[in-house]
């Protein structure tokens, strides 16, 4: 596997990049939805999107699989979506409940702006239509941490339709080869969220808590596979996978699971099943009895939600009363694939590498300030920020603004690298021991440790001379072209010379010397 | 005291004839005296005396809050009120205590109303008597001889009136006089952020003008409403109103609501699905009514709404759900909303015809006495009743129902009066006028209560009638 932690990083954070095995699974004209929910807690949800993979088996015809994912993303806002009630992380239970979230008779809905804000701009982002107008439902069945009996919803005419995303997948050998593919977005809808339910299997009951459910982003996955060309099979879903890495591994089972009934002769039933994350297989889920039927109905509190663009605005307008689809696009920051694109052109650097910087929060920004401050080139800056760093990072399970190395430092390390005044293994001591003590410059240490690489030319050459006259037996092993010889002269050579002499320059001088 | 308008007591008030808090005794005692009534399910009297105190401190200073303040009101038990238990007359709400004001109750103790309890109901409001969803706050006014008026749908807050069905529920309000009825509706009316489906105007207190000139009024008389049923009491009262208002000058045309006889139907459809709908919380987790039961969380559910709703709530359950089914869907829901437009669709074009105010019965007879009542079944009753008055509701328009005179068996008799959508002002001001000409005898209760042998009667022909 080349570059591992690209490819953990991409599973783990970023879903849309995905890294295949070769001979797997390609994706190919998919399609995403994502619905934007909020209340307690509030959530994206997506919608049937289609990943179409193809998998071939020795001799057989091939089999296609299409994959539809229903992702829920909470918004960030300081209020829930029809509630005025707070959004806290790790608040103690149902602290975060008004009258409205414990559905209190009599209580009614209202819409909070920020998260209508934050689906207009989800929809921009990923090149959807914007209704102007979209409607809310009500979603009705009985669970405990929904106390309603119902969720709000879009149902019959969501927010924004008819996106899509454009991202890029690492194929080939070493995954050097990087194909860029489109994903379709079917909706975006908003959605109130649900509570938290924690089972306690010991006293047979469960706890409810109303401030919001658990998982910032959640991910339903839809599944069907079928022959190319024939009709689309029955599909399953498998529900609730909270992480990339889990998602890809649920859905090549299922893939697999359903490529193996059907060539046994068995039928594939439309039914919902849970990913078993010890057992790494999909399983039925026992509650699940019978057809749901959700008695869809119109929520009568909403009055339908109208957007705005500039061209149709009414005159006189309360600005605190509508919303306009333009301003917000004003508003979007640049969007990644941008800042990728440009990462690369300003710094030619690989467009796996670009991925990474955007992927680790932070990270961006930190490389950018070193690059800022330093003379080294910037494929070292990034091979240096990608490689030692970040692993530095997670090796302590630190996010990038908990780095005890600042970029400055970073920075001053990598200028002394670059004009050669130590020697890159030499770096690298310094690094560990910026790590471990602040406070201390990358000058100091390097003084401190005496770890400047020698400067004197002339001084190596002896000491170069002087070894290969103390092993001639290296050197007999050397002349009859052994290439670990040289690698022990190296060796010697940099014990004398107590690391500070640059490998590659010693071994210059050793061939320089032997040739002579 | 008790037996004056509103106006003619908030007068009294201002020139200390008459004390808030003795104005509250006074109330009290007679809540007290006609409890076989059973109009109140509670009593808030600790908190009455404390507003009536308080009400008096301010006039005492001079600075009263208004036309309302120290005037004792009632409001119905489907309201929220902040520490005053909250029923809807049911068992699933049996001690329940809200912890919030609904917004038309904070607005009336905003202005310093005295709130005397909450008043009995229907369960939930679903029988003949509901909340104004179908007609219920004018055809119990037109039973018992006084105003009840259905504000337009989106005039005043619907935030803490515990809903039945949230498209044509409307608070709505019942006085003495017409005028007593504006004055309310100035402090109700008007935009509350937290009830999406109100209008933005912010609302404002005012004064109804006294029409004179009727000259230039066009009453329209729906055709469809000379139903057979209609007893012929009614429909003389109506046509005698009729005759008023073109002998005054008015210009009275017979008009055409041509989907009428579909509305019951419709209605039927829309309510039991947002009924099916709105009680969907009623659970027992979080409040209310909870069963004992407790071997897994659904049979706990299903056991709690057993025991918590009577039969016409949970049958009006099991219909919504089926008219909601995905298969029934388009062909009872969607259907019954297209009809609906179209009810409502028929009140736009007479109005735009020119009419300004229709005026129809709001009942088909007088009060039936209880044991007639109770020999049809709960949806029979409401479908004879509500047929004046629920088309109204679908449309969201506002009306009026103002008493008219007594039958023969001396029981009062009402008229209805429909406007167009957010006209209000302008229907009470007819229905002012018609008040004016017509003089009816508002009950004095206070007296009945003081003729001694009366009550001893009352109470008999109570304990009889009122046994379940």
């Amino acid at each position: 596997m080349a570059a591992p932690m690209l490819r953990g990083r991409c599973l783990g954070r970023c879903w849309a990049l995905a890294c295949i095995d070769s001979g797997s699974r390609h994706g190919r004209g998919a399609a995403t939805g994502f619905t934007s929910s909020g209340k307690r807690g509030q959530s994206f949800v997506a919608q049937q999107p289609l990943l179409t993979a193809q998998k071939s088996r020795k001799g057989e015809h091939k089999w296609a699989a299409v994959v539809g994912l229903e992702i829920h993303a909470q918004i960030a806002s300081n209020s829930k979506l029809f509630s005025g009630s707070q959004v806290h992380f790790a608040a103690p239970p149902n602290s975060l409940v008004s009258f409205f979230d414990a559905s209190l008779p009599g209580t009614l809905p209202v819409l909070n702006r920020r998260c209508v804000e934050a689906a207009v701009m989800t929809g921009l982002a990923l090149n959807c239509h914007i209704n102007k107008k979209s409607l809310f439902d009500r979603k009705h069945y009985f669970y405990a941490d929904l106390p309603a009996g119902y969720q709000i919803t879009q149902q019959r005419l969501p927010i924004a339709v008819n996106g899509s995303l454009a991202y890029s997948v690492c194929v080939g050998k070493k995954w050097r080869q990087v194909i860029t593919k489109t994903v379709r977005i079917k909706q975006i809808q908003l959605e109130q969220d649900s509570g938290k339910s924690l089972h306690d299997e010991l006293r047979s009951q469960t706890l409810i808590d109303l401030n919001r459910a658990e998982g910032q982003l959640r991910v339903d996955a839809n599944i069907s596979v079928h022959h190319p060309g024939e009709p689309l099979g029955v599909r399953t879903e498998v529900k609730n996978l909270n992480s990339a890495r889990f998602l890809a591994r649920a859905i090549d089972y299922e893939i697999q699971r359903q490529i193996n009934e059907l060539e046994n002769g068995c039928e594939i039933l439309n039914e919902t099943r849970s990913f078993d994350y010890k057992l790494g297989c999909t399983v039925p889920m026992r509650d699940k009895e019978g057809k749901q039927d959700y008695r869809f109905m119109p929520e009568p509190n909403l009055p339908p939600l109208l957007l705005y663009d500039t061209a149709s605005l009414p005159a006189g307008a309360d600005p605190q009363q509508v919303i306009n689809i333009d301003r917000i696009r004003e508003q979007l920051p640049e969007l990644p694939s941008e800042t990728r694109e440009k990462l690369i052109q300003q710094y030619g650097i690989l467009p796996e590498h670009s991925f990474a910087l955007l992927n680790e929060v932070g990270l961006l920004e930190f490389f950018q300030n070193v690059i800022k401050e330093t003379r080294a080139e910037p494929k070292k800056v990034t091979s240096w920020v990608l490689n030692i760093f970040l692993g530095f990072l997670k090796q302590r399970n630190l996010a990038v603004n908990e780095s005890p190395v600042t970029p400055s430092v970073l920075a001053e390390l990598l200028n002394l690298l670059d004009r050669k005044v130590i020697s890159s293994a030499a770096a690298k001591q310094v690094f560990e021991e910026l790590w471990r003590s602040k406070g201390k410059t990358p000058s100091q240490i390097v003084s401190e440790r005496k770890l400047e690489l020698m400067q004197d030319e002339e001084a190596l050459e002896r000491v170069c001379h002087a070894v290969m006259e103390g092993h001639p037996q290296v050197v007999m092993d050397m002349k009859r072209g052994n290439p670990r010889a040289i690698n022990k002269l190296i060796g010697l050579v940099r014990k004398v010379t107590h690391n500070r002499a640059d490998p590659t320059v010693i071994k210059e001088i050793l061939e320089k010397q032997l040739s002579s | 005291m008790l037996g004056r308008t509103l106006q003619e007591v908030s007068a009294a008030l201002k020139q200390g004839q008459i004390t808030p808090v003795e104005l509250c005794q006074k109330c009290l005692s007679l809540i007290k005296k006609t409890k076989f009534l059973n109009a109140y399910i509670t009593i808030s009297e600790e908190v009455a005396l404390k507003q009536a105190e308080e009400s008096e401190k301010r006039y005492k200073k001079g600075h009263s809050l208004g036309a309302l303040d120290g005037i004792p009101v009632a409001v119905k038990d489907n309201f929220s009120t902040s520490g005053i238990e909250t029923t809807c007359a049911s068992n699933m709400l049996k001690g329940y205590v809200p912890p919030y004001n609904a917004t038309v109750v904070q607005r009336l103790l905003d202005q310093g109303a005295v709130l005397m309890g909450k008043t009995n109901l229907d369960e939930f409001a679903m029988g003949a008597l509901g909340s104004d969803t179908g007609g219920s706050t004018r055809n119990p006014a037109a039973h018992c001889g006084i105003v009840g008026f259905k504000p337009s749908y989106g005039l005043v807050s619907r935030h803490g009136l515990i809903p039945l069905v949230n498209s044509m529920d409307v608070p709505g309000i019942l006085t003495r006089c017409v005028d007593d009825a504006a004055t309310v509706l100035g402090v109700l009316a008007g935009h509350d952020p937290k009830d999406s489906t109100t209008i933005q105007d912010p609302g404002k207190p005012f004064m109804l003008s006294s029409l004179t000139d009727v000259s230039k009024l066009c009453i329209g008389i729906p055709k469809e409403y000379l139903v057979p049923e209609l007893s012929s009491e009614v429909r003389s009262f109506w046509s005698k109103a009729a005759n008023l208002f073109e002998s005054e000058g008015a210009k009275v045309i017979e008009v055409s609501l041509p989907h009428t006889s579909y509305s019951i139907v419709c209605y039927h459809v829309l309510c039991t699905s947002e009924v099916a709908s709105n009680m969907a919380r009623f659970d027992g987790l979080e409040y209310g009514h909870r069963c004992d039961i407790d071997v897994s969380t659904e049979a706990m559910y299903a056991a709690t709404r057993r025991e918590g709703f009577n039969d016409v709530v949970r049958g009006r359950i099991l219909a919504g759900n089926f008219f909601l089914l995905k298969e029934n869907y388009a062909n009872y829901f969607i259907k019954a909303q297209k009809v609906r437009r179209l009810i409502a669709n028929d009140f736009v074009n007479v109005f735009n015809s020119g009419v300004d105010v229709l005026l129809t019965p709001t009942t088909l007879s007088e009060a039936v006495p209880y044991l007639e009542f109770i020999k049809e079944d709960n949806r029979t009753r409401s479908a004879q009743d509500d047929i004046f008055t629920q088309a109204v509701n679908m449309a969201g328009l506002p009306a009026v129902s103002v008493p008219v005179a007594l039958s023969n068996q001396g029981l009062p008799v009402g008229l209805q009066f429909i406007g167009r959508a957010f006209c209000d002002q302008q229907l009470l001001t007819v229905a002012k006028w018609f008040e004016k000409q017509v003089q009816f005898p508002v009950i004095q209760l206070q007296e009945l209560m003081d003729d001694c042998s009366s009550v001893f009667e009352i109470e008999k022909l109570a304990s009889v009638s009122l046994k379940q």
